[in-house]
């Protein structure tokens, strides 16, 4: 235990991210801090082995060769994929096309989000965040950069945000292109979108789905009562849903 | 800040002030409400404690989230920099946090507005707002797109080089294991490593 420490850095990489964790203020130094950190890295660990579909020993994995699955997350990821399909009027679908043809059940686009703010609870209480790949919790308030999708070493503005969550996403997320459920082709005409509201996994959901959406999504975004969006298009112009703060 | 501080006080006034208006307007109005197209009755649809599932799913005459004097300070989420202090850290979180006490899901009323009618629905889990759905929204037209697509082009006067925009985290699509180390991420973890 140091008094004296006011803000602590971790950092891990899971699910092929990294997963940075800020805590600030007088309980940053304390033990129970670290303990808690070191909880919700467990966590995310243990969500990636039921969910990763690069591992043949997951649920998921058995989920797509047609085993018989119980398993109450799954459930829960299942219900919410399903959510996520309507809400987004089909433009979120984690039923995704396969590497082998045909298609399977893949939950990632929805998993990351919805595990990152599940483990992100144990920080209840501590001025923190939880950022995986920049898709984040926040806690308390904190700058947030927005990073220029054209120029990644340059900001396109400076939130200065309290207890949400922000999500962006682009085309090339994670070098695989979000594809246009309802054409099956790379979308195209965003070059990024943040959302910011309240909650982490409907946040990334509607980032992703917008830029499968493409320019048009703004009227979809502008209706989504709790969120604001910012996009990037193609030729570089940002538009914002009305209530976007524009200033930090 | 101030403005986002509005922005979400902004919100959370506007869902409180749909489930005020439910209360205020209850004998006439409700009815009137719920019987719109396509209009899920207001209300709470959902509520439990952390075990006790299952609260009458349509007794609304007391319950918290319609009193504004109760339901606004702990929804706002402005309160919770202030709230630090006082929530002590969990001696040992090795089990799942025990969440606070209630989840509620609660349908606002359908609220006319200018571009048509609106309807949200607010998941609140121990007395913080987690989720708003929109239950409903105006039908596009090309009247209600140009006011959506709010450009915003004094953004551009703020492209900001990285390291003087002195920020404390990054929201980006690029940042993955391979490219974390060239990250500013990761420089701003670095900076605060030490421990």
């Amino acid at each position: 235990m140091d008094a004296a420490v006011t803000r602590r850095a971790f950092v891990e990489q899971i699910m092929g991210l990294p997963v940075s964790v800020h805590v600030r203020g007088p309980q940053a130094g304390f033990d129970e801090a670290a303990t808690a950190v070191a909880d919700l890295f467990a966590e995310l660990r243990m969500i990636d082995a039921v969910f990763s579909t690069y591992r043949p020993d997951s649920r998921i994995s058995a989920l797509n060769r047609g085993e018989p699955v119980r398993d109450d997350l799954v459930d829960t990821v299942i219900d919410l994929c399903e959510q996520a399909r309507e809400r987004t009027d089909g433009y979120f679908d984690a039923h995704l096309p396969a590497p082998a043809g045909g298609t399977w059940f893949d939950p990632s686009g929805l998993v990351k989000g919805w595990a990152v703010e599940r483990a992100a609870a144990r920080l209840a209480g501590y001025e923190s965040y939880v950022s995986a790949g920049g898709d984040m919790v926040l806690r308390g308030s904190w700058r947030v950069g927005i990073e220029d999708p054209a120029r990644p070493d340059r900001m396109l503005t400076v939130l200065e945000v309290a207890d949400c969550a922000v999500a962006t996403s682009g085309p090339a997320h994670r070098g695989a292109h979000i594809i246009d459920p309802h054409v099956g082709a790379p979308a195209s005409g965003l070059r990024s979108v943040t959302v910011l509201g309240p909650s982490l996994t409907w946040a990334d959901v509607y980032a992703t789905a917008a830029v499968a959406r493409g320019p048009a999504a703004m009227r979809w975004l502008a209706g989504l009562a709790g969120y604001e969006a910012l996009l990037v298009r193609d030729n570089g112009d940002l538009l914002a849903t009305p209530g976007w703060p524009t200033r930090g | 800040m101030r403005r986002i501080t509005l922005w979400l006080v902004t919100t959370v006034a506007v869902v409180v002030l749909l489930f005020s208006y439910r209360t205020s307007t209850m004998g006439a109005s409700a009815p009137a409400a719920a019987t719109a197209a396509g209009a899920n009755a207001p209300g709470i649809v959902s509520g439990s404690t952390s075990d006790a599932a299952g609260a009458p799913p349509d007794d609304p005459t007391d319950t918290a989230p319609a009193d504004p004097s109760s339901g606004t300070p702990s929804a706002a989420p402005t309160g919770a920099p202030t709230d630090a202090p006082t929530a002590a850290p969990r001696p040992t979180a090795t089990t799942a946090a025990p969440k606070a006490a209630s989840n509620l899901v609660v349908n606002g009323t359908v609220a006319q507005t200018r571009w048509g009618p609106v309807q949200v629905q607010v998941h609140i889990s121990g007395n913080k707002i987690t989720d708003v759905k929109t239950l409903q929204i105006p039908n596009g037209n090309n009247r209600d797109y140009e006011i959506n697509s709010y450009a915003v082009p004094q953004l551009h006067d703020e492209v900001l080089q990285a390291q003087s925009a002195n920020i404390d985290v990054v929201s980006g699509a690029t940042v993955t294991s391979d490219g974390y180390i060239e990250s500013l991420q990761a420089a701003l973890d670095s900076a605060h490593f030490k421990g």
